[in-house]
């Protein structure tokens, strides 16, 4: 599916410089969205070095496994394919913390160490699992309570009151991730139905 | 409000704070063990590269032919039927693409109808409640080499659009149209 939109948006967006005549934005638009990429990549190598290491602490002091087995009853319900008290749950607890809190740089490699155990648990098999495909729509739809950078940009453009959006960006955000959990859960048993 | 300013200015020192106190009481090494996980994140931002350049180039060129300008345009007539203002469509089929274009998108919105209009709050509030699907999905499934996707973007984008349904029906009930 990925490789469809992709090559789709590529050849679509290229067909259209050619009607348009917009052929030299478009190569303006290759290299900057490779260097877009990069730079992103490079940022991200501080963030994901602190943290990392950081949650290596966490984890060898058995702060995760102790996360886990607090909110077991809560992730087990949610992810049935994962052993009590293995150290996905931890991480993918700590993923769902760091997001509710809006510390999106913290939750990325929080969301791969998961993924890496979540794959271990697969059998190391290079299609994604019914447990990845949950922890990831849980995560697209992230539980939000402090969106930061908004209030950051509304504060900018002297809005009369900048935070006034927490409440109902917390409603939609619940919303949405209710959602998730049950559209994920559709999917799941039309796969299982299909055998 | 006061509350869930202090919590986010406190999360992250007090989680450091916690950590590196409570591997200490356990005896590990913290220093070492830091250098040694950190390590790992080195290798990680690196595997990330193809991904998102493959990703971000095809978005580009999306956005620079003028195609996505066409898209909008084309659904305008139909979306206004429904009461959804076309002006926040580009930001919600960006939204899930790129985290960094949807955040252009919406302070570009913020600043031409102002942060109090209807259109401020609605893109404030699909910012703000939605994530990017497409990031999260190259990131954390290419990181560890996922590549058979499954019904994974499927679910994504359809969650993305129960967010998006979500906030316009909420803004459009506490601060009316």
């Amino acid at each position: 599916m990925v490789n469809y939109i992709w090559v789709g948006m590529t050849i679509i967006g290229l067909v259209f410089a050619a009607v348009n005549g917009t052929m030299s934005e478009v190569n303006e638009a290759v290299f900057k969205g490779a260097q877009e990429a990069v730079t992103l990549c490079i940022g991200l190598i501080s963030i994901l070095v602190f943290w990392l290491g950081m949650m290596r602490i966490a984890e060898n002091a058995g702060l995760l496994e102790k996360l886990a087995n607090l909110f077991k009853p809560f992730i087990t319900r949610l992810f049935p394919e994962v052993p009590a008290g293995h150290p996905a749950m931890g991480y993918i607890l700590s993923n769902m913390m760091a997001n509710v809190f809006g510390l999106g740089n913290a939750a990325t490699p929080l969301g791969i160490k998961a993924m890496e155990e979540l794959k271990r648990l697969n059998g190391g098999k290079d299609s994604a699992s019914r447990s990845m495909i949950t922890f990831l729509a849980i995560n697209t739809s992230s539980i939000t309570l402090i969106p930061t950078t908004v209030i950051a940009i509304r504060i900018t453009y002297d809005s009369a009151s900048p935070t006034e959006i927490v409440g109902p960006t917390l409603i939609a955000t619940s919303i949405s991730t209710i959602a998730a959990i049950l559209i994920d859960r559709y999917f799941y048993y039309r796969r299982s139905r299909k055998g | 409000m006061h509350i869930v300013s202090i919590i986010s200015l406190w999360f992250i020192p007090v989680l450091i704070g916690f950590i590196l106190l409570y591997g200490t009481v356990k005896k590990v090494p913290t220093y070492e063990t830091f250098v040694e996980g950190g390590k790992e994140g080195i290798k990680m931002a690196f595997s990330i590269i193809p991904f998102l350049v493959g990703m971000m180039v095809a978005i580009s060129i999306f956005r620079a032919s003028g195609a996505l300008d066409f898209m909008i345009d084309w659904m305008r007539p139909g979306l206004e039927k429904f009461g959804i203002p076309a002006d926040i469509l580009p930001l919600a089929i960006i939204r899930p693409i790129s985290g960094t274009a949807a955040l252009g998108m919406t302070s570009d919105l913020i600043a031409a109808h102002g942060p109090d209009s209807f259109i401020g709050r609605l893109a404030s509030t699909i910012q703000g409640s939605t994530d990017t699907t497409f990031y999260v999905l190259t990131v954390y499934f290419g990181a560890v080499g996922i590549k058979k996707m499954g019904d994974a973007l499927k679910v994504g984008l359809l969650a993305d659009l129960a967010g998006f349904a979500a906030a316009i029906v909420v803004v459009t009930l506490m601060f009316g149209m």
